[in-house]
């Protein structure tokens, strides 16, 4: 039975736990509603809940374990020679799945492997009759333990909000359990990955090349972990970025908040936010497609050796991407300026611009400081633009017209496609990964700050 | 009284001071009138700069968008070449059964061959008829067969039927390939441009509508492929990414606006969306990685776990959104339903929330146009796979447009550029759908309290 | 002109070469109409005080006299308003010397976030008055002594202005407004945001600048018109009802309206 259907099923069973529930209200009631404690809808909530929750909350521990299980069950059964070398049992857990899943016939390998899949497949399918046997008999065990509760003075709307109350909060709780799910997933293969590699190597290591050894002395033919020449890449293009979208998003909201009509701004706010609205891999597209070779093509006319995956074309892209988002974050600031300070300054016959760069500018400078420094928390974290139009050798240069790598390509490349997760070249994307996350989280939480301080100043 | 003595100090002083004067200012003086005019001067440079930013980044839009649509027009039509194909009985139906299976076991390939030789006769060599077959596209039997299929009566005739070319032949029929350059630069050698000279001479090469763009899987042959199987591989993700992160989001939403007490826990909660909301997307692509993938043992490549990775990024967006729509309910609507008797739980639901819905819907939309464009947590967990089939349910292996994309970029033959592009196209048309959707909400139901 | 000598009536016969004029402006709002026809007379080295109920237009009456509600998207004014004979909404005035010649102070005090020196010295250096840091430092002086803030102050000029007390950063703006030597200086309720002994200084503050400046004060409070004004015009619906010399306009109120705003019967 499909997850679909199954699903289909409990949801077809509270609604009819609904039907009842409420049946039996109306009937205790004797037709005066005013007997019971709840409106008759509450008492069929009260059952739907009882019936529809614990099955669901089921389903999601169950899934949450089946895999984990089924996989231990099947290892414990493999011989010791396969599951002693976890390349060897990482190898053959793939065939087994693949042909449980009925598409190893054009495999090769030893008929333990071939046993251990159909046993595979057997137990997916006991497993997944179990599931539905237990979901629906928890189902039915709710219906009926809630049904025969219903009673006049039984006080169902204070019950159902109690449930639903807990359910906001545990729907509140997710946003820490998604935090919580990052930490742990990152730390916990990144301690893997610094088992093998030595973190001060890890950090400040000037070598990059995680697919061979390229020194004789190299840690066990793993090839090299130092992570700078990726950190350089990214400040590189960070920089690049916030070249063209520091300058053209602040002037664009000092010109859209003091000068622009209400008419050209009416037609331009939405134009600019249309660059924010493009996803990131069009803006990869024409980086590498239109860009990147105009760059190139125009650096020969100049005489100038510009590479096809230049950092500059990546992070000049990055930049127009970002324009909208500090224009719109210094928008925001400056409009917080109070008009007094305006007024203040006009009164005294200074000009617009002279207002604007002696007064409003410094009265913002800590809510744009704060706007530029989300923009670089993006920059950084960005991926699809330098994924399709910046390098893959990480150079150690800050030469804009070279190709570089940054810590999100190398997460990219080292995760697509097969993976091993014992091996340092896999668990180091997780230590990028962790990288990454402490300094965007690190760059977010000041930013927030600085610009959380500022709205103070001026409420 | 100290202030009073203060005061009295103060007013003795004034009396002191006011004897001396500045001298008034000359204002029609040289110097003066200089420095106005320089003052004026960097007034218009201040604002020239303000309207060349905008240029700038206007310019960068238009710039984007004719690359993209320059490129991409051209996908939407596709060149076909007419060929007389002889339905020969004997490579169909030998025993004339008239079987729909035996039809469509039947070798259609050899018909378009046949037909090709025939046009050329005089091309025997192995190799330049290898070259002659790549006129067609492979796919252009599976075309025949339908054919036949349909209506098995043209079995014996002979036909001119249009088919479909193959990648090179459609890019030197697009102009993509100029037959000036160099022959050793160029992927089609001079023979094969007078093949095409020969067949365009003889009107029997045309663009067409071109359909399986829109109705195909993906394909190794940029002629074959289409965007209907990443489109629905987004569908699916979006699906799962709003059933999840909807009701997840508005739940919490109400409870941090309407219930939440001012607690250690609310506070947490506040500050997890807020950084949430600023987390590269690639770190959700390995939370999804590690959670559902490794641990889960979710299936891999499958829109149920891009629609759980991209709901939990969605969220934040969502949240945030839906509080500002709580919010702008005014209090004196819920003190009113509070007054009634009504619990706080009836005043959220019967009340607050149907007046909030609208800002609600439309921060939704926006977090699923976010959703529709995101692509690198999918590269995390295996959505980047070649997948041919389109998925039919969302734990089946798919792919989605913006993967698509990022596929048909990384494919060398020059055919795929205009298929992504086109695909670029398809896209931002979905995304505009769907942000003038969210404008037209908020217009419609804009409300001053 | 008919019309002219009609409006003109509402005010009274115009004083002897007024350091001011206004006649019949009128002021839109978009569609709204805020002020009908005023015909208004400012004397040189005199405090004029604007009083009226709110919402009558005093207050945007004020801002006319030194164009700042050109800095108001959607404002249309016709009529004529005049400094020393020349017209301030003529083409060839420039707008932005017009207000350091006409200063302006606040309803509240609105310090620029620098320093308190930086905020003195801002008008006279945007305007290039100085030719030196010496020359700076002493208009700085002056004119912080000039607002009686000097002895407050002095030992603090590099700190920011805003840890400065309400009362004190308002006679910081005075002092802001007078470091560029203005002629006419336009207060819009300068005491509205202050308490009693602050208000009390600036009043007396303002009594002080009239020997050196004119000055017109737009302010709620009767008994502060009665105060520190020499001439008080009494604003009713965006018409000037009345204008006369403070004493008589409080005793002896000409015009019903008027009589009914100053005994407290509307308001």
């Amino acid at each position: 039975m499909s997850l679909t259907f199954l699903l289909l099923a409990v949801a077809a069973l509270c609604a009819l736990s609904f039907y009842f529930g409420r049946q039996r209200a109306v009937a205790l009631s004797g037709g005066r509603y005013s007997n019971l404690h709840s409106l008759p809808a509450h008492y069929g909530t009260y059952t739907a809940m009882w019936c529809g929750i614990p099955a669901l909350l089921l389903l999601l521990v169950w899934y949450m374990f089946q895999g984990s299980i089924i996989e231990a069950m099947i290892v414990s059964d493999l011989p010791a020679e396969i599951t002693g070398d976890s390349g060897r049992l990482s190898l053959a857990l793939n065939s087994i799945s693949l042909i449980a899943a009925g598409n190893g016939e054009h495999l090769s390998v030893d008929p333990e492997v071939v046993e251990a899949g159909q046993r595979l497949a057997n137990l997916q399918t006991i497993a997944n009759a179990a599931l539905v046997v237990v979901m629906l008999s928890t189902a039915m065990i709710g219906l009926a333990l809630s049904y025969r509760k219903i009673a006049k003075e039984m006080r169902a709307r204070n019950n159902v909000e109690r449930i639903a109350r807990y359910a906001m909060i545990a729907c509140s709780g997710i946003a820490i359990l998604s935090t919580v799910g990052i930490v742990f997933s990152l730390l916990f293969e990144a301690l893997h990955f610094f088992s093998k590699i030595n973190p001060i190597e890890f950090l400040f290591g000037l070598e990059w090349s995680p697919q061979t050894a390229i020194r004789a002395d190299q840690v066990a033919s793993e090839g090299a972990f130092g992570a700078i020449p990726l950190f350089v890449g990214t400040l590189l293009i960070t920089l690049i970025a916030m070249f063209v979208a520091v300058p053209v998003g602040l002037f664009s909201a000092i010109y859209m908040g003091e000068y622009a009509s209400s008419k050209f701004r009416a037609f331009a706010k939405p134009a600019l936010e249309i660059l924010a609205g493009v996803p990131t891999v069009v803006y990869g597209f024409f980086a590498a497609l239109t860009v990147a070779p105009f760059l190139r093509d125009n650096g020969a006319v100049l005489g100038l050796d510009v590479s096809s995956e230049s950092a500059l074309a990546a992070g000049l892209v990055m930049g127009v991407m970002i324009i909208p988002f500090v224009s719109s974050l210094s928008d925001d600031v400056m409009s917080q300026v109070p008009k007094s300070l305006r007024d203040g300054s006009y009164g005294l016959g200074a000009t617009k611009s002279e207002t604007i760069r002696h007064v409003i500018l410094p009265a913002a400078l800590p809510g744009v400081v704060g706007a530029v420094l989300l923009a670089v928390s993006r920059a950084i974290g960005e991926t699809m633009i330098v994924v399709m139009a910046a390098g893959l050798a990480a150079n150690m240069t800050v030469n804009p017209l070279q190709a570089v790598t940054t810590v999100t390509v190398q997460i990219v490349t080292l995760l697509v496609g097969d993976q091993e997760f014992d091996s340092a070249k896999t668990l180091s994307a997780f230590a990028l990964g962790l990288v990454l996350f402490l300094v965007t989280l690190g760059l977010n939480v000041f930013a927030l700050k600085v610009v959380q301080k500022y709205r103070e100043k001026y409420d | 009284m100290t202030d009073m003595a203060s005061l009295m100090e103060d007013r003795a002083a004034a009396k002191v001071i006011s004897g001396n004067l500045h001298t008034p200012v000359d204002w029609d003086s040289p110097k003066i009138a200089r420095n106005i005019k320089k003052r004026y001067a960097a007034e218009r440079r201040f604002k020239i700069y303000g309207l060349s930013a905008i240029a700038i980044a206007l310019m960068a839009l238009l710039v984007l968008g004719y690359s993209i649509v320059s490129k991409g027009y051209s996908a939407f039509f596709q060149t076909y070449v007419q060929l007389e194909i002889h339905f020969d009985p004997a490579e169909i139906d030998p025993d004339g059964t008239g079987d729909p299976a035996v039809i469509g076991r039947a070798n259609f390939d050899s018909l378009v061959k046949e037909a090709l030789r025939n046009r050329f006769p005089d091309v025997t060599d192995r190799r330049e008829r290898r070259d002659l077959y790549d006129i067609v596209s492979g796919g252009a039997s599976y075309d025949l067969r339908e054919r036949v299929l349909d209506n098995p009566s043209l079995i014996g005739q002979t036909r001119k039927i249009w088919l479909i070319s193959g990648d090179d032949f459609d890019m030197l029929n697009k102009g993509y390939i100029s037959a000036d350059t160099d022959e050793g630069d160029r992927r089609l050698n001079d023979q094969e441009i007078g093949w095409y000279n020969a067949l365009t001479s003889d009107g029997a090469v045309e663009k067409q509508f071109h359909t399986r763009f829109f109705t195909n899987g993906d394909s190794r042959e940029p002629e074959l492929a289409g965007i209907w199987g990443a489109a629905v591989g987004s569908f699916y993700t979006l699906v799962v990414t709003l059933l999840l992160s909807f009701p997840i989001g508005v739940l919490a939403a109400i409870y941090l606006e309407e219930f939440a007490p001012k607690n250690r826990f609310t506070t947490i909660v506040e500050v997890n969306i807020n950084n949430l909301a600023a987390v590269p997307s690639i770190v959700f692509g390995l939370l999804g990685l590690e959670v559902y993938l490794n641990v889960m043992h979710l299936p891999r490549s499958a829109p149920v776990v891009g629609g759980l990775t991209l709901a939990l990024m969605t969220l934040p967006t969502i949240i945030i959104a839906s509080r500002a729509a709580i919010k702008a309910v005014p209090p004196s609507i819920r003190q009113a339903a509070l007054g009634l008797g009504a619990s706080p739980v009836q005043t959220v639901t019967h009340h607050v929330l149907p007046l909030a819905m609208p800002g609600i819907l439309t921060g939704t939309i926006i977090g699923m146009a976010q959703a529709l464009g995101e692509t690198a947590p999918l590269l995390m967990i295996g959505m980047v796979a070649f997948i041919v089939d389109v998925p039919g349910g969302a734990l089946d292996p798919a792919t989605v447009l913006p993967v698509q994309i990022y596929l048909w970029a990384d494919s060398p033959e020059r055919a795929f550029v205009e298929k992504t592009s086109a695909a670029i196209m398809v896209l931002l048309g979905f995304l505009i759908l769907m942000n003038g959707f969210a404008v037209y909400l908020r217009k419609k139901f804009e409300r001053k309290w | 002109m008919a019309v002219v000598t009609q409006s003109a009536m509402t005010a009274e016969p115009s004083v002897t070469s007024p350091k001011m004029t206004a006649r019949d402006l009128n002021l839109f709002y978009s569609d709204n109409q805020a002020l009908f026809d005023v015909n208004l007379d400012i004397v040189e080295r005199q405090v004029t005080a604007l009083i009226g109920p709110s919402g009558c237009g005093k207050s945007t009456f004020l801002r006319c006299m030194n164009r700042m509600n050109d800095t108001i998207d959607g404002v249309t004014i016709n009529g004529k308003v005049t400094l020393d004979d020349r017209d301030i909404y003529d083409k060839a005035i420039d707008v932005v010397q017009l207000r350091a010649r006409i200063g302006m102070v606040f309803q509240k005090p609105n310090p620029f976030p620098k320093s308190i020196y930086d905020n003195v010295a801002y008008g006279p250096r945007i305007h290039g008055l100085v030719n030196s840091r010496d020359e700076l430092d002493e208009i700085v002086m002056t004119s912080l002594e000039r607002a009686g803030l000097l002895k407050e102050v002095k030992d603090r000029l590099p700190e920011p202005a805003t840890g400065l007390s309400g009362g004190q950063q308002q006679r910081l703006c005075i002092a802001r407004a007078v470091a560029v030597s203005p002629e006419v200086i336009l207060m819009d309720e300068p005491c509205s945001a202050l308490d009693p002994i602050a208000t009390a200084k600036v009043e007396e503050l303002i009594d002080e600048l009239r020997s050196n400046y004119t000055i017109v004060i737009v302010t709620h409070s009767m008994q502060q018109a009665a105060r520190v004004s020499q001439r008080t015009a009494f604003f009713h619906l965006g018409k000037l009802v009345e204008v006369g010399e403070t004493d008589q306009i409080f005793t002896n109120p000409k015009d019903e309206r008027t009589k009914g705003y100053i005994t407290g019967r509307f308001g």
